[in-house]
């Protein structure tokens, strides 16, 4: 996982963040300016709420440009957006003529920038992976509720062999007896990636971790946990997994099998279990006809039937 | 196959598609005799929903007969006349366990998308954007309809498709409106939105025991319509002050239940607030227009009770928080979940306890889908209901 390569919601926030340190800086070194282009330079009261918004964006500009996860501050910018959309909306009622078309066109201009900001914010959401740069290793984490039984949860998982039912980016996992698996990986690779793994602890019913041996171009280690929903609801199962990919070309590639969103793809992955052990497959539409695919989210095939064939 | 596809905004086309096919082994292919436009349908039209894309089949109001089934579905066979629930539910989850049909939680392969919208995903949706699944819809000759061993339910030759196809959505959500009434003996229900829906819901609060129902709308000759088939009294807000006129009405109590069936692009007489929403919706986000849910809030009686079945997308302003919470309101809604009530409500049709098909104001071959839109949109020639016959 590439920790510098910048995601559309991070360089948006940043945008976000350079006008708001912009329309700050104008507000408050030039608030009567401002206070005529809004159509509200006849208010008393926009003598202090001007300068005091003009603070107020100066105060999100801050951590939109420096933080490493910009998106989320964003969050602060739409707070920002609704009390001016309240103060316009309530300026608009009382405005008529040019100064309320002004007025008007500002409320516009506010609305657009609070979608904006909502769209951002909420893209931002996903994207907070765990990622530690200083030894490259990527972790996800995921949990799901599924109205199975534990003992039937735990005996599908702990058939290894069933894993490429639900992982989207196995191929295959063969079980070699005495806990080792041979795990073959699918993807965006042109060669696929291969490794053994051990089941290094197995607690029926609870828990099962496994850890790739000896070298691979991924060193992978992952675990999963069982235990009752209450009041009857099923099994929650909580999924840790962590890659440590090798440096070079092919460690790279290996990453990027994980995407730009590791904890996303993961609770895909137990989406689809969910769908296999719930519904007893996997669900697929004509917008995504491979069925729940992060991949698949940013690039929806029309809904309409697909060519036979 | 001809499907009626979404090609941006204010804009279908009836257009030549591939022929669905089985992709799951709990599908099956209906080939569809008649089908509707709805309401919701109108929000897709008018680009207010997130998430269309080009060329999507639009239509979630559809019957027909079975053509075709996988494997798994084994209680149906090629031949069947069934009619398909709008929301797509997979029968196993704890949902649908529990008849939340239209919050199944694993019928949106898209569910992600959904998340980001609203926290946690709702069901897949025939023809109703990919963040509700991606799923063609049923504005065309055929459908292939997922669990399919849940969802349809046959019917038999002697009702007529105009009688049951709307089981398929606006019947059972005006019931589910009026269901979660709670209706008392004596009580008084309010309805804002004369459409299909608001029409269907009005004779259900009536099934369910109203003492009166009152709808709200500007057009006449719908007013005309629920006055005609429900006996329901009738409020035009663009001739009275509606909270006025429903305090009198109720000798100053409010109405028992208030029932939203209008929406996210409710329709403003007036006033400082309609420029507001106008200007915030007009940024394309999902912001609603929710001028008549707010006006049912203030309207409900002390203690009372707000069912919201018209369609909501995303995040509304100005919602009067303080009357509900003060006055000890209770607020409900949702997507109906159509499957809970297809056995009771066809049995009530059979039984002649209630005949939707007086929703209907036009009948359309499906070529003239775009027309059908049009007019449905701009409540033309007294527009009520179309029904389109592939
Ligand atoms: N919950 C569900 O499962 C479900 C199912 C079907 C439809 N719906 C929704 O129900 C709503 C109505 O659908 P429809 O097919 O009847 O649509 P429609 O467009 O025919 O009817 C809406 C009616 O509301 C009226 N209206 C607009 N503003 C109003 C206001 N301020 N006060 C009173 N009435 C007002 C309009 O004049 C119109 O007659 C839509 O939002 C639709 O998406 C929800
Ligand atoms: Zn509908
Ligand atoms: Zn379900």
């Amino acid at each position: 996982m590439n920790a510098h390569q910048e995601s559309t919601p991070h360089r948006l926030a940043r945008a976000l963040g350079w006008g708001s340190l912009a329309l700050g800086g104008l507000q408050l070194a030039a608030p009567d300016t401002v206070r005529k282009l809004a159509g509200v330079d006849d208010s008393r009261a926009s003598r202090t709420l001007v300068p005091m918004a003009g603070v107020r964006e100066l105060l999100h500009a801050g951590p939109l440009l420096v933080s490493r996860e910009p998106a989320p501050w964003v969050w602060t910018r739409v707070a920002g957006d609704v009390m001016d959309l309240a103060v316009l909306g309530r300026a608009l009622g009382s405005r008529s003529g040019g100064r309320g078309l002004r007025t008007g066109a500002v409320t516009a201009a506010v609305a657009a920038l609070t979608a904006l900001d909502v769209y951002t914010a909420a893209r931002g959401a996903g994207a907070t992976a765990h990622r530690r740069d200083e030894d490259n290793a990527l972790e996800a984490h995921a949990a799901i509720t599924i109205n199975r039984p534990r003992a039937q949860v735990y005996r599908f998982w702990h058939d290894f062999s069933n894993l490429p039912r639900f992982m989207d980016h196995l191929e295959s996992v063969e079980p070699r007896g005495q806990g080792r698996s041979h795990w073959r990986t699918r993807g965006p690779l042109k060669r696929t990636v291969e490794w053994d793994a051990d089941i290094v602890e197995d607690r029926p019913g609870k828990l099962i971790a496994w850890q790739s041996v000896g070298r691979t171009a991924v060193e992978n280690h992952g675990s999963v946990w069982f235990s009752d929903a209450p009041g009857g609801r099923g099994t929650e199962l909580r999924v840790h997994l962590a890659y440590e990919p090798r440096a070079g070309r092919l460690g790279t590639a290996v990453a990027k099998l994980l995407g730009e969103h590791p904890d996303q793809q993961v609770h895909d992955d137990l989406r689809r279990l969910k769908q296999v052990l719930e519904a007893g497959e996997v669900v697929r539409s004509e917008g995504s006809p491979e069925g729940t695919r992060a991949m698949r989210l940013l690039r929806q095939r029309p809904a309409q039937p697909l060519v036979s064939g | 196959m001809k499907a009626t596809c979404w090609t941006g905004r204010n804009s279908v086309e009836v257009t030549e598609v591939p022929d669905p096919k089985i992709l799951n082994p709990r599908d099956a292919i209906v080939r569809i005799t008649s089908t509707a436009i709805c309401g919701s349908d109108l929000h897709l039209y008018d680009g207010y929903i997130p998430t269309m894309e080009k060329g999507d089949v639009l239509g979630h109001e559809f019957m027909g007969e079975i053509v075709e089934v996988g494997p798994e579905v084994t209680d149906l066979k090629v031949g069947d006349r069934v009619v398909v629930p709008f929301p797509i539910a997979c029968g196993h989850c704890w949902a649908c366990e529990h008849q939340l049909y239209s919050v199944c939680e694993n019928s949106n392969p898209n569910a992600g998308l959904a998340e980001k919208f609203m926290g946690h995903s709702p069901a897949g949706i025939f023809g109703y954007s990919h963040m509700l699944g991606g799923f063609a819809g049923g504005q065309a000759e055929y459908a292939r309809v997922p669990f399919a061993d849940v969802g349809p339910i046959r019917v038999d030759d002697d009702l007529p498709d105009e009688q049951v196809l709307f089981l398929s959505d606006i019947l059972p959500t005006g019931y589910m409106g009026a269901e979660m009434c709670d209706i008392k003996p004596g009580d008084v229900v309010a309805v804002w939105g004369a459409g299909p829906v608001g029409q269907l819901a009005v004779a259900s609060a009536y099934l369910l025991g109203a003492e009166r129902v009152i709808t709200i709308d500007r057009f006449p000759y719908r007013l005309d319509r629920v006055r005609e088939y429900t006996g329901s009294e009738t409020l035009d807000y663009e001739e009275v002050d509606v909270l006025d006129a429903l305090a009198d009405m109720t000798a100053g109590r409010g109405p028992d239940a208030c029932i939203d069936a209008v929406g996210m692009e409710a329709h403003h007489p007036t006033g400082p607030l309609h420029a507001y929403d106008r200007a915030k919706q007009a940024a394309r986000l999902e912001t609603e227009r929710p001028h008549a849910l707010r006006e049912a809030i203030l309207a409900c009686r002390n203690g009372g009770t707000i069912s919201v079945i018209g369609t909501y997308g995303g995040f509304l302003d100005k919602f009067p928080m303080g009357s509900l919470m003060n006055r000890s309101l209770t607020l409900r809604g949702a997507q109906c979940h159509v499957h809970r009530y297809l056995r009771l409500l066809l049995d009530r049709i059979r039984d002649g306890d209630i005949d939707p098909s007086f929703v209907i104001s036009h009948r359309l071959p499906l070529d003239q889908a775009p027309q059908g839109y049009e007019m449905f949109k701009h409540k033309e020639n007294e527009c009520n209901k179309v029904v389109l016959q592939p």
